[in-house]
């Protein structure tokens, strides 16, 4: 059986409900301090939280230790690498992905659920969602807000939109650039989400749409 | 040799910056006149080196900066 990581640094606080959802979806998971090595896990995930009190900036202490060389060298080798909320932050902040998570447009944490437009359906991460389709996830950040100077070249995976799918100021809860709320590399190995699909894990949470998102990554790492 | 070392990290230019526009309308609702607040981000601290100007310098680049969206300048005194 496929195992992923769900690496925890001091401040992590999604990880148990994320080891939750990778097993639902039918893998093992198993949580890992970040002092810890990967070897022998297929894919890691970094859950969200508020890593190192999100001091100086979000993300940008884990992104600086050393278990962060080893999660580069999984993405190098193009096995599947996810981060939520804070791991999103922690995988701009390294440079696994392009751009910045600035604080919110307005300035204070949003907690509440949003629609997103699946933008991109062809990732290991979204391959068992349909391109365009709208799905509920909660978000739950201060700094939320994507920015990159040229975002047309960034792989957009999913859209902050309204209930029929309408990609619209309105619907953008957090002012990021193209109502960007997740992103891939290139090759789509490396997925950044601010949204929680952990959180959209179960019906008695609200929605279920999250759990494809890590059904998908499962089925991919299974080959 | 020690040196004394201050850092100031901005928000690039047309960047919003929600903790500074925060604070310009709190300080205009008690009657200033101010626009366009900033909130840099702004470090002090000694350092013991030979080569100050290019630790410095990769300090900002790995850590005190985010070059997606900061700016950054410094100065370093010698500590008598």
């Amino acid at each position: 059986m496929v195992r992923f990581a769900v690496v925890v640094f001091p401040g992590t606080n999604c990880d148990f409900e994320t080891e939750r959802a990778i097993r639902k979806a039918g893998a093992e998971a198993e949580r890992v301090w970040y002092k810890a090595n990967l070897r022998d896990f297929d894919g890691v995930v970094l859950p969200g939280g508020f890593s190192y009190a999100d001091y100086l900036r979000a993300g940008v202490i884990a992104a600086r230790q050393e278990i962060m060389e080893e999660v580069k060298e999984f993405a190098r080798e193009g096995r599947p690498v996810l981060g939520i909320c804070n791991g999103f932050q922690v995988l701009t902040e390294a440079g696994l992905l392009p751009g910045a998570l600035r604080p919110n447009r307005v300035p204070r944490f949003l907690c509440r659920w949003v629609h997103l437009r699946v933008e991109d359906a062809e990732t290991p991460f979204t391959a068992l969602y349909e391109p365009g389709e709208v799905v509920r996830m909660p978000i739950a950040h201060a700094e939320g807000n994507y920015y990159l100077d040229d975002p047309s070249k960034v792989r957009i995976v999913f859209q902050y939109s309204d209930g029929n799918g309408n990609v619209t100021e309105e619907a953008n809860p957090n002012g990021s650039v193209l109502n960007i709320a997740a992103i891939a590399n290139e090759r789509g190995n490396v997925l950044g989400t601010m949204p929680h699909p952990e959180r959209a894990s179960d019906r008695f949470l609200g929605s279920e749409d999250g759990l494809r998102l890590f059904r998908s990554m499962v089925k991919w790492a299974r080959g | 040799m020690k040196w004394r070392v201050t850092v100031i990290v901005r928000l690039k230019e047309g960047l919003n910056d929600p903790e500074g526009r925060v604070i310009g309308s709190a300080l205009r609702n008690l009657g200033y006149a101010v626009e366009n607040l900033k909130v840099p981000k702004y470090f002090e601290f000694e350092l013991e080196s030979d080569n100050p100007e290019g630790e410095v310098e990769e300090m900002c680049r790995r850590l005190l900066a985010n070059p997606v969206i900061h700016t950054y300048e410094y100065s370093i005194e010698p500590v008598s």
